[in-house]
Parts: structure tokens; sequence; C-alpha cells
């Protein structure tokens, strides 16, 4: 694109004036600013003790919801492992043990280290069975400790709406399993 | 009774040092809204030992293309010229130096008497020096070597370049440091420190009487301890670090040592030239060990607050550009200390009043801002400004030619986003 000439701002060195060029009020009304700040607020988080208050979408490790039963609530439908842009997700299907739905997941692990917590998979998940925490501190000795089973992530649930620290309600659908699952309306 | 002094003055300078590093990052945090260390020990109090154990304990490497002599010389040149310039620096309460006697016999006993007695008014390691202050300013001008030399021997071009930039400064900065404090001996008779302070305490502060001086000197004394906006040898974001870029351990630890030691040794000096040492007052007329107490707390509260200032100043004022930095001392402060120094010459000739300084500095500032006044307006209102402007277009930032060039902007001119 061309250049106008009425586009081109023409900027000078800023004229010094008399004060200015004596040093002395530019350098107090600056050491006015430092000493301002030096008992202003602080914006420190002291983190072991004082944990962050992270926004409501944060996306940290996976949970696998629970239905009103208690049961997982995934149909494995492959549609997280499929859209998993890190293919971290593998999940084994197994003919269902109950008659609301045809197929539950037998296994179902997800690598966190390979995870890029994207949040694809819960995106993708027709059932609102997976969800992002707002855990963040996660850590583990092995490479193995941290493939999270389907027990594990189940637990995750657990632990982020049951227990007192909770601070991940459920956030679709309540533990009801949505129509996807329903087995007249295919 | 000279080496238990020293042994008191080195365990706690070397103290006090470590905690100034501790205070520098705890102002510096507080500065940017931040808590600072305080994980060490109750609000962070031992975070200097962990600090001097990770120094030691740190490996030491010698990178393989460094001169080895002068790379291992060059922090202990520079930690040694810092601690040896406290020798006749006072840190507590002095008396003034015995006058000149009729003949030379009492004179050498009365210096003997005053040099060896046990007092609580002989607070400096070597009492009683004749060329005072002259020893200070030669072996902390020495402290350059040990900057020169770790740039040099680093055979590196960051160390290098921090290094002849700082040889520059350090030059250029020693010429109206030791010009602001001629005005102080003029009237004080003597090069002794202890004697400067009798002085002022006899006839008030130089601060008030020669307050140009003391810009001069404190600004002076900035360039010499290498601080902001004087820290062009180590600039971070120019030069890696600077002359001490190759340097690891406790070798980069003694580096640390001898700047922080040349910020107590030049506060202090400014306190005892022109802060009247360890006076305030009615408030440091006790006798005895009382007084001792007292007048040390007084000079080390007056050290504090330099510290402090320095601190403050570092994170208030950027940086300068060398040009700027060699234009503030060559154009600036050298020729203001020649007239201060002038002026203060007049005085002493015709017997003028002590304030006469005072109001002549006021003066000589003023004028001067006046000069600089009229040199900048020069210079800006000049058709070549125009030329270095940078023009801002709608769609970026970046030099176009100027509008009155005779070349107008072609359409076909690509676009810089």
């Amino acid at each position: 694109m061309p250049i106008a000439a009425k586009d081109v701002k023409w900027v000078s060195t800023p004229k010094m004036g008399f004060s200015d060029l004596l040093y002395f009020p530019a350098i107090f009304s600056g050491m006015g600013t430092t000493l301002k700040h030096m008992i202003g607020p602080k914006v420190t988080e002291q983190y072991p003790e004082q944990e962050p208050n992270l926004p409501a979408n944060y996306r940290g490790v996976h949970r696998l919801n629970r239905d009103e039963a208690g049961r997982v609530k995934c149909v494995a439908c492959y549609m997280c492992s499929t859209a998993c842009p890190a293919h971290c997700i593998d999940i084994v299907a197994a003919p269902s043990p109950w008659p609301d739905r045809e197929k539950y997941p037998e296994t179902f692990v997800i690598d966190e280290l390979r995870c890029i917590y994207c949040g694809m998979c819960e995106e993708a998940c027709p059932v609102d069975a997976i969800e992002l925490t707002s855990l963040y501190d996660l850590t583990g000795l092995s490479r193995e400790e941290m493939l999270f089973d389907k027990e594990k992530l189940l637990g995750v649930f657990d632990m982020s709406t049951k227990e007192s620290a909770a601070k991940d309600p459920v956030r679709t659908h309540g533990g009801r399993l949505s129509v996807a699952s329903e087995p007249g309306k295919k | 009774m000279p080496v238990i002094i020293i042994a008191i003055v080195m365990v706690g300078v070397l103290t006090l040092v470590a905690y100034l590093v501790l205070l520098e990052r705890w102002i510096s945090a507080w500065m940017q809204d931040r808590i600072g260390p305080n994980r060490v020990g109750p609000w962070g109090l031992l975070q200097p030992l962990a600090d001097g154990i990770k120094m030691l304990i740190k490996e030491d490497i010698i990178p393989a293309h460094v001169d080895r002599v002068f790379y291992l010389l060059a922090p202990g040149v520079a930690a040694a010229t810092a601690l040896l310039a406290l020798a006749v620096v006072p840190f507590g309460a002095t008396v003034a130096m015995p006058l000149p006697q009729p003949d030379v016999a009492s004179y050498t006993a009365a210096m003997e008497q005053y040099q060896t007695a046990f007092a609580t008014d002989r607070c400096v390691i070597a009492p009683g020096v004749d060329i005072g202050f002259l020893f200070t300013f030669a072996v902390t001008s020495l402290a350059v070597y040990g900057i020169i030399l770790g740039g040099w021997s680093s055979n590196n071009k960051y160390s290098m370049l921090g290094a002849l930039r700082s040889s520059a400064q350090l030059i250029s900065y020693e010429i109206p440091l030791g010009m602001s404090v001629l005005g102080v001996v003029l009237f004080a008779g003597s090069l002794n420190l202890e004697t400067i302070v009798q002085d002022q305490v006899t006839h008030g502060w130089n601060i008030f009487y020669q307050p140009l001086a003391f810009i001069l000197f404190l600004t002076g004394a900035f360039a010499e301890c290498n601080r902001l906006p004087f820290d062009l040898p180590e600039a971070e974001q120019e030069l890696v670090g600077g002359y001490h870029t190759e340097y690891s351990s406790m070798k980069f630890g003694l580096f640390f040592l001898g700047e922080y030691t040349h910020m107590i040794t030049t506060s202090l000096m400014v306190s005892v030239l022109f802060l009247g040492g360890w006076h305030f007052g009615g408030l440091t007329t006790f006798p005895g060990w009382t007084g001792w107490a007292i007048k040390f707390a007084v000079l080390m509260a007056k050290l504090g607050f330099f510290i402090c200032l320095y601190m403050v100043i570092r994170w208030t004022i950027p940086r300068f550009r060398f040009d700027q930095l060699m234009h503030l001392a060559w154009k600036t402060m050298i020729p203001l200390a020649t007239v201060n120094l002038l002026v203060g010459l007049f005085v002493q000739e015709f017997h003028g009043e002590r304030w006469w300084m005072t109001a002549a500095s006021i003066v000589v500032f003023v004028l001067w801002g006046l000069i600089e006044l009229s040199q900048a307006n020069r210079k800006i209102n000049a058709p070549v400004r125009r030329v270095s402007g940078i023009g801002i277009r709608a769609s970026g930032v970046g030099p176009v030619l100027p509008p009155d060039s005779r070349h107008p902007i072609p359409d076909s001119r690509p676009t810089v986003v």
C-alpha cells in the first residue's frame, strides 16, 4: 500500500525546558514515583502458601465425569482421541454392561505428559464425559505414573467435585447422561 | 591495636556488603511492587548466608582462552583496592589531628600520642594521615585496573568493551570528583578527613556552604562506583555482563564485593566531607562510650541514607548513552567544578563569609542551566536536527524522508509494518 503524505506524522526531539536542563526536578519527580511504589501494594503471590486464583476455564488435568449412578459417563465413541492433536488418549471399548448405552470404555488412558492441554477432547465429547479441571500442579516421579487410567481420572472427578477444597463443580448437564448415549434416540 | 581495628572493620564491612546485597534486592523488589527475598530465615535475613555459600561452592570455571595471570589477578585487585581505600576514612567519632607545633620534636611527640592513644574517638584505621582523602582517591582510582585487567584478560569482546567504557568513564569522572572537593579543602585547610570533620563541627556542614560541590561529588561518586545511571561497564542489556562476563563463582563474588565496598567507601566519604561525619547538632555532645555510640550511629545513619539513595537512584534514572556520559563529565561537571573552585578561591582571598559560597553555588548552577537552555534550543531549531527525525506512519514506525526535503515520498514505497 502506498503511503500518502498525510499519513506520515512527524515527531522531533522534545524541546528541553529550563527545569529539564537542571536535571534535578526530573530526578526528584522520578524518585517520587519509585518511592511511591516502594510503599504501594505488592503483586507477588506467595505461591505454596497462597494458591493462585485461576479462572473457571483454566485447562488443567483431565477428569472423567460420573453420571447420577456413579458410573463412568463415557460411551467410548473415540471422538476425543480422534480430536486430540497430541494423540495422547487411548481407549479400549467394550460392550456396555448397562442397558442405557451400547459401549463403555474398558480402559481409558491419557498420557498427561504428551497432552498439550488444548481442551479439544472436552470440545469433542458428545456426552460431556471428559472435562479439564483447574488442577495445575501435576507432578510425578516416573513416566508410568503420568499415564492416567480410568480409575485415576474418575478419582480426579471425585477430588475436584466432592472434596472440601473442590473448585471444579460439574459444569455441564449435571450427572445426567445426554441424548447421544440414550439407545432409543440414536 | 590497629590490627584489631582492621579486623573489626574488615569483618564489619564484609558483613555489611553481604547485607547490602540483600537490601538492594529488597529495595529493588519493593520498587517493582514485589516482596523480595523472604524465604531464608525470618524475613529472608539469612539470604546473604545462602548467597555466600552458593558463591563459594559453585563450579569455578576458568575459560581456556583467557590470560590466566591477569584473569586471576583482576578480581583480587578490584576487591583489594576497594578495601584498602577504607584505611583513612573515619567510621565513627574522630578528633582533629594535632596542629603544627613550634618545633619538630614536639610535633612528632604530639602525633605519636595522637596516633597510638587508645580513646573512644579514634575510629579510623590509620589516624592522622596528612594526605587524607588523596590516599582514598589514589587507591580507588586503582580500582579501574581490576576492571581493565578483567576485561582485557577475559579475551572476550563484551568484556573488552565493558572495560574500555569503564576506563574512559572512571578517568573522566575522577576530575570533577577531585576538583569538587578542593573547595572543601580550601576552607578546612587540610586534606586530613578528621580535620575536615572538625572544621564542619566548628563552622557547620559543608553541604550548606557548598551545595554545588556536594552535587558534583555525589554524581562523580556514582560514576566511580559504576552504579546506575553510570553502569555502562556492566550494561547487561548491551554487554551480557560487561567486564565480568567470563567470571564465575567467588571470583565474580570478589568483583561484587569490590563494587559494594566502593559504595560504602564513597558513602562514608560524602558523609564525612559534606555532612559533618559523626556530627549531628546537640545530639553528639555526650562524652565517653555513650557519645561514641551516638556518633557511630549518626555516621552509620548517614551512610545508610546514601546507600539507600544509591539504590533508589538505580531504579529511577535510566542509563546514560555514552556521548551523554562524556558530555556530562567534560562539558558540564568539569566546568562547574572549576567555577566552584574559583569562587572558593575568591571567597578565601577576600576573607569572605562561608555563606557567600552558598549563594555563588546557586547562582552558578542556575546560570549554567540558562547557558544549557540557549544551547539546547539552538540545536533543536537547526535544520540538521529535522533530518534525523523519525516519522510515524499510520501503518507502522520507521525512518522516512523529512517533509521539507524536496524529495516527495514515492507512492511505490514499500510498506513497513
